[in-house]
Parts: C-alpha cells; sequence; structure tokens
C-alpha cells in the first residue's frame, strides 16, 4: 500500500484545517485592531500567554464547528485493509489518506480526533454553564446569610466534595442506572437551577416597572420549562409516569413540540454526573468570595437603602466577584474536558464507537505497545485543548490583577 | 484546639454515614442487584431464579436493615435452606455466622466478596499496602520536585525562569495521567525501551526502577503543577514582604534571605494544597492502577465497581472517604499549627 512522506503528511494535514486557519486569522486580526474596544478579551490580546490560550481554543472550537469539511472520512466508518494502518497509508479506493493511521478498528484516527472535539466542546462548557448556575446560585445566599442556610448547603457541599470523583462515576454512569429514575431526577434538579436565577434575577431588577418585569419572568419561564421538559423527558420517562398513574403528565411530556431538542439518555447521565461533581467546587469559591464582599461599603449602602437581600446578592454581590468567577469557569471547562476523557477512558456512558478523545485513548491504549498512533493522536489533542484553557485562565487572572 | 478536633470528628462521622448510606442506595439499586445476581447463578438464568437468589440471600430485606447489618448496629441473620430448614452460609467462600449475631463495620467485619470469592478485608489490606508504596514513591517524587519548581520560580516574580517554570506548570495541569501516560509509555518503553510499559510484574516480583517509574512518574506529573503554583505564588508573596526587604538590606546574600527567611513562611500554604492532594491522588490511582496493570486499591475499586461487588465496593467507599476527610483535617490542624496567626476556636 503506498504511504506518503512525513512532510506530505504534515503539508495535508495543514490543508485540511484550512477553514479553522482562515476562521483564526479573521478573528484573531479584527479582534486584535479593535481590542482597546472589547474590554477584558481585548486586553488578552496583551500578552503572549493569552493569545497562546486563545489560539488553541480558537483552533479546537473551530475544529468543531468546521468538522465535517476538515475530517476526509467518517468517524465511524470503517476501511478494512487498513485496521492499524501506519500514518499517512492511502485508501486505494478514494484515494484520500488516513492522515493520522487507522486504529484497531479501520477507522481514520484524524477525522475522529476531529469529531472527537465536537462532542467534548458542546459537553464540557454545557456542563460547566450549569454547574456555574448551580453553585452560583445556592453559593450566593450560604455566603450572605451565613447561619443555619450556610451549614447546611456547606455540609451538602462537603459531602459531594468528600465523594472521590471515579467512585461517583461509577456509581452514577453505570449502564443499569438509566433505567431508574435516578439521573433523571438530579437532571430535572440541576435544569431548574437556570430558570430560577434567571426569574430571581428579573424580579429583583425590574420590580419597579411591571411592564418589563412581567414579560421578562414569563419569557424565562415558558423557554425554560419548554427546555426542561425537552431535555428531562424521554419515552423511559413518560413510561413511567404513566405507570404511576400519571397519564396526563406523560401525555403532555410527549408531546411533539418536546422533541426537537433532546439528548440520549446516556449523555444526559454523563452530563448530570460532571454537573454533580463540580457544582460543589462553584459553591465553595461564591460562598467564599460573597462572604468577602458582603463587608464591603457599597453592600451596606444598599442595605441602608432597604434593597431585598436577593438584589443585593445579584446585582451588587455577584458583578463584583465576577472576574475570580470567570477564571474558574475557564479552568472548570478545561478540569471538565478531564473529566469527560476519565469517563471515556473507563468506558463509562459514552457509546463504545463514540469519537470523543477519552474512548479514543482508552481503545488506543490496549495495543500501545504496537500501534502508538491511535492513542497518542487524541491525548495530544485533549491536552493541547485543557493546555489552551488554564493559559487563557492565567492570562484573564494576571489581567484582574493589574486593576 | 480539643474542642474543634472533637467537632470536626462528630462531622466527619456524620459525613461517613451520611456517604455510606448514598453508596448502599446506589450499589442495590434494581439494575445493579439484578447484575450481580446474574453474574453469580448463570448467564441464562430465568428471572424466577434470579428474584429466588436475592431473596435466599437476603437481598430482598428490608433496606435499613440490611444497611444496618453491613454497618454492625443490627444483628446478621443466616440464610435458612427452605427445604431442610437448617442455617447455610450465603456464601461458600467466606466464613458467614451461622447464628443471627453483629458482625458490621463497627465490629471489623467488612463482608465478603463476591468477585473474588474472598472475605473483604483479606482482598482489601494487600491491596491497601500494593497502593501505599505507589502513593508514597509519587510523594516522594511530587513533593520536593514541585516545592523546588515552586521556589525558584517565585523567588524572583517575572523573571525569565519564574515564565518559563510558570507555563511548565501549567501544561502539567493539563496533563491529566491518561493522556501523560500515553505520552510517557510511547516515549520511553516503546520509543527508547528502557522502561517497562506495565506495572504487572511489581505486584508478584516486587518494585523495581523499570515497571515502577512510568506509574510514579505519570502520577506525579498531574499533581505537580498545582502544587509548584500555589508554592509560587506563596513565594512571590513572602518575597515583597518587609522583612525580606530588611534582611537584604542588612547585607545578607540573597540565596541565605531564601534559605534561612523567605523559605519557612512560603511552605506553609503549600502544605494545605498537598494535603487537600491526597483525594485527587484517588482519582489518579485508580486510572493509573487501570492503565498499567497494578494490582492495588484502584484496581480494586475498578473490578468491584464493574461487577457490582457490594461489600467490597462499599468498604473500597469507605477507604477512600475516610482518606478525604483525614486529610481536610490534618491539613486544617497542621495550617493552624504551622501558622500561629491563626486561632480556632
Amino acid at each position: 500500500m503506498e504511504t506518503l512522506s512525513t512532510f506530505e503528511i504534515v503539508i495535508q494535514i495543514l490543508v485540511r484545517f484550512w477553514p479553522v486557519w482562515a476562521a483564526m486569522i479573521i478573528v484573531g486580526t479584527l479582534s486584535y485592531m479593535y481590542r482597546d474596544r472589547l474590554g477584558l478579551y481585548g486586553q488578552l490580546y496583551d500578552g503572549g500567554v493569552g493569545i497562546a490560550g486563545l489560539a488553541f481554543i480558537g483552533f479546537w472550537l473551530f475544529s468543531a464547528l468546521f468538522a465535517p469539511i476538515i475530517a476526509p472520512f467518517d468517524p465511524i466508518g470503517v476501511v478494512p485493509i487498513l485496521k492499524n494502518a501506519v500514518p499517512g497509508t492511502i485508501d486505494p479506493e478514494s484515494g484520500q489518506a488516513f492522515l493520522l493511521g487507522g486504529d484497531k478498528l479501520a477507522r481514520d484516527v484524524f477525522s475522529r480526533m476531529v469529531f472527537g472535539s465536537q462532542i467534548v466542546l458542546i459537553i464540557a462548557p454545557a456542563a460547566t454553564a450549569f454547574a456555574l448556575m448551580v453553585g452560583i446560585t445556592l453559593g450566593l445566599p450560604a455566603g450572605y446569610y451565613g447561619g443555619q442556610v450556610d451549614n447546611v448547603l456547606s455540609f451538602i457541599a462537603n459531602l459531594v466534595l468528600a465523594f472521590p470523583v471515579i467512585l461517583l462515576f461509577y456509581l452514577l454512569v453505570t449502564p443499569g442506572i438509566t433505567e431508574t429514575p435516578i439521573p433523571y431526577t438530579l437532571a430535572g434538579l440541576f435544569f431548574i437551577f437556570p430558570v430560577i436565577f434567571f426569574v430571581t434575577l428579573f424580579y429583583t431588577r425590574y420590580q419597579a416597572r411591571p411592564q418589563f418585569m412581567w414579560p421578562a419572568i414569563a419569557v424565562t419561564v415558558v423557554l425554560g420549562s419548554w427546555v426542561w421538559i425537552s431535555l428531562v423527558s424521554n419515552d423511559f420517562i413518560v413510561q413511567t409516569l404513566r405507570n404511576n398513574g400519571l397519564g396526563f403528565v406523560g401525555a403532555f411530556f410527549d408531546l411533539p413540540v418536546f422533541k426537537i431538542i433532546s439528548i440520549e439518555p446516556g449523555q444526559l447521565n454523563i452530563f448530570v454526573a460532571v454537573v454533580f461533581a463540580s457544582s460543589p467546587g462553584v459553591f465553595r469559591i461564591t460562598r467564599g468570595l460573597v462572604m468577602d464582599i458582603k463587608t464591603r461599603d457599597y453592600v451596606a449602602a444598599a442595605q441602608t437603602r432597604g434593597e431585598s437581600p436577593w438584589y443585593i446578592m445579584l446585582w451588587e454581590v455577584l458583578p463584583n466577584a465576577r472576574g475570580p468567577l470567570i477564571v474558574d469557569a475557564c479552568l472548570r471547562i478545561g478540569y471538565t474536558t478531564i473529566l469527560l476523557g476519565t469517563l471515556g477512558y473507563f468506558g463509562l456512558g459514552m457509546p463504545p464507537e463514540s469519537p470523543d478523545w477519552g474512548t479514543a485513548i482508552k481503545d488506543g491504549s490496549q495495543l500501545l505497545r504496537l500501534y502508538v498512533w491511535p492513542a497518542l493522536v487524541p491525548a495530544v489533542a485533549l491536552m493541547s485543548f485543557v493546555l489552551g484553557l488554564n493559559l487563557l485562565a492565567d492570562a484573564l487572572r494576571e489581567e484582574s490583577l493589574k486593576d | 484546639m480539643i474542642s474543634f478536633i472533637i467537632r470536626r470528628l462528630g462531622i466527619m462521622a456524620l459525613t461517613m454515614l451520611c456517604l455510606t448510606l448514598v453508596v448502599f442506595f446506589l450499589v442495590n439499586l434494581e439494575p445493579n442487584l439484578r447484575k450481580l445476581s446474574i453474574s453469580q447463578t448463570n448467564m441464562r438464568a430465568t428471572d424466577a431464579q434470579i428474584e429466588s437468589w436475592l431473596v435466599k440471600n437476603g437481598y430482598r430485606d428490608n433496606f435499613f436493615v440490611r444497611y444496618g447489618q453491613w454497618l454492625g448496629v443490627m444483628q446478621k441473620q443466616p440464610a435458612i435452606d427452605p427445604e431442610t430448614g437448617e442455617a447455610t452460609p450465603r456464601f461458600r467462600f467466606c466464613d458467614e455466622p451461622a447464628e443471627a449475631r453483629f458482625s458490621g463495620v463497627i465490629q471489623g467485619d467488612f463482608g465478603c466478596s463476591t468477585r473474588f470469592k474472598v472475605p473483604v478485608a483479606e482482598r482489601l489490606v494487600p491491596a491497601l499496602q500494593a497502593t501505599g508504596w505507589l502513593m508514597f514513591y509519587v510523594m516522594l517524587v511530587m513533593v520536593p520536585g514541585a516545592l523546588l519548581v515552586g521556589i525558584f520560580a517565585g523567588m524572583r516574580e517575572g523573571s525569565r525562569t519564574d515564565r518559563s517554570l510558570s507555563v511548565a506548570s501549567i501544561a502539567s495541569t493539563a496533563t491529566p495521567e491518561y493522556v501523560s501516560g500515553v505520552i510517557f509509555t510511547v516515549i520511553f518503553a516503546s520509543w527508547l525501551g528502557i522502561l517497562n510499559g506495565s506495572a504487572a510484574t511489581a505486584t508478584r516480583e516486587g518494585i523495581t526502577f523499570t515497571n515502577f517509574t512510568l506509574p510514579v512518574m505519570t502520577m506525579a506529573i498531574y499533581g505537580m503543577g498545582y502544587i509548584a503554583r500555589m508554592t509560587r505564588a506563596s513565594m512571590a508573596e513572602v518575597m515583597t514582604a518587609q522583612y525580606i526587604r530588611t534582611a537584604r538590606l542588612k547585607g545578607l546574600t540573597f540565596s541565605s534571605v531564601v534559605i534561612k527567611h523567605a523559605l519557612r513562611n512560603a511552605l506553609i500554604a503549600p502544605f494545605t494544597v498537598i494535603m487537600l492532594q491526597f483525594p485527587w491522588l484517588l482519582t489518579g490511582v485508580v486510572i493509573v492502577e487501570a492503565m498499567f496493570r497494578y494490582q492495588g486499591f484502584g484496581f480494586t475499586l475498578v473490578e468491584a465497581a464493574s461487577n457490582n461487588d457490594i461489600d467490597l465496593l462499599l468498604a473500597c467507599a469507605l477507604v477512600s472517604v475516610v482518606v478525604v476527610l483525614v486529610t481536610q483535617l490534618l491539613s486544617d490542624v497542621g495550617y493552624a499549627f504551622l501558622n500561629p496567626r491563626i486561632r480556632v476556636s
């Protein structure tokens, strides 16, 4: 079989990524030109670390976006003669090369890496966003009120933190658990937090102006419950509700309107486990920040004005805690990516043919001594993405220290 | 101080109770019990057979009664054979009581492993010893390495050394065990061929440099960056303190200022961080032991979890929760001890 030389492989890979380079150059140049007007994001272009972080993240972001253009093969498509093929082997049928070799099931490692970025870049930021919502909504009252509220919430958070992550995953993401209501109950619990958060946000802000407040709250509730029901409901839940004499709820959940967006039970399970594992961390950070900020003069001023506690928490304290929270969110997306990789590495949750990086590393490391590329490629991909996020977090921290 | 420790111990006991209850609930979910029953009887067991196995072995008893039995506050009942009426032990491979008696965790009986077909303690103790050695070598490499990197970086903040060491630390925190394990194995085992890509021989023939370096290195790398960054931040803060300037102005050399004045104060914060690394290392242990086939605690946990070995999994959970809570307590007490400005009320 014909193979490409190392030089040809490098050139072809660079060419394959052309939409990514184009997008990165356009976005990078525009951002650099207008960096003075772009606030915190613009300031990142002042230092090498920030640019490096943005470059890594931008690369994977655009790879995920343009994955169907970049990848020459189907991520789960099999070309039997190219089983464990060395990098650069040309597929005689299509004339395309397996640029980074083939894995043990004769799939293209390069295409799998590119498509794997899609899974990681959807789940990791989304799970982090939910963890932030849960952590912030509970951390604010814990820090602000203190006392019993704080004691109870902190005890629960410490309880989850005392669980070794891996044990939690093994218990929460076993295949059998999708047959029980546990993941759906937890999902229902976590997904309600953004709705609570935004309703409180609008309620406290626009209380004096009901003409703004009620439409905003109505939109949040309708949109929130639509997304909530869409994500939580599936055939299993509908069936369970019917069996328990709640047929009308089941029939409501079964409406086609809630089928527009949906999530696989396995993926929902992963999502829930990751949110569950990382929200106590957000809670602890928020609580600490609030305890510090609530002693400031502007909080005392708001209290004297007679503002409600939730107004103070959401509109006085939270905006002033945003710096450390943004840095933490950055680091946390990286940590979530690592957690997703861990899940994939132990074969938990993800379907076995999934191209995500953790699963690919697991598959590749079984034959690591013979064929290095199926494991090495996704490993480097995962590392570079997390490295980008960590560099970005570091640059953001430097920027926030400057003020 | 004493009352603080007593209160903390009380909270610890409560946490342990809650967590084991949660684990007990999760391992006793219907699909998990079915899985256990199928693996213990045979693959083609009918629903009725599965059910009768579960009833016979007491898995259908009241949930809280069973938790109490595991804990040792309720009596463990022997399984009575319905035909002969004789008391038979539930599992042949464990020495189970033939009469009702208190025999739970409090009494030191961790139960019976259905996966390995031995009492849990017999399996868990050697596994913990094996992991203890791994942890020992990881700490031996990680802590001094991280402290040195952190001190050199924080000594002169903003210098070229500082920036390159900082980027290296960031890179190490971005490398989870399953990534560094793959990369190191490729470099040192496949290309250079100087180290063993598996630590399986360490269990049988003892720990050697060739079979143990890769697991230790893989685990140490991920935690190292974090400790180094904490040390650097702490060191950089100390170096700007008044007494360091005074010492410099007195005419002391830079090295003696760093060693005699800065180090002691700069190492207080990293101590806490090192202690809090233990829970993270637990996850690392599981990954590394699975990757390098080393039969320790992590390997046992994976085996127990994937076969739903209830008693073994509960024991593993208990051990890891104890590790987490004890290190948290030690880090708090140690911090108060090292830093005279902190007073525990």
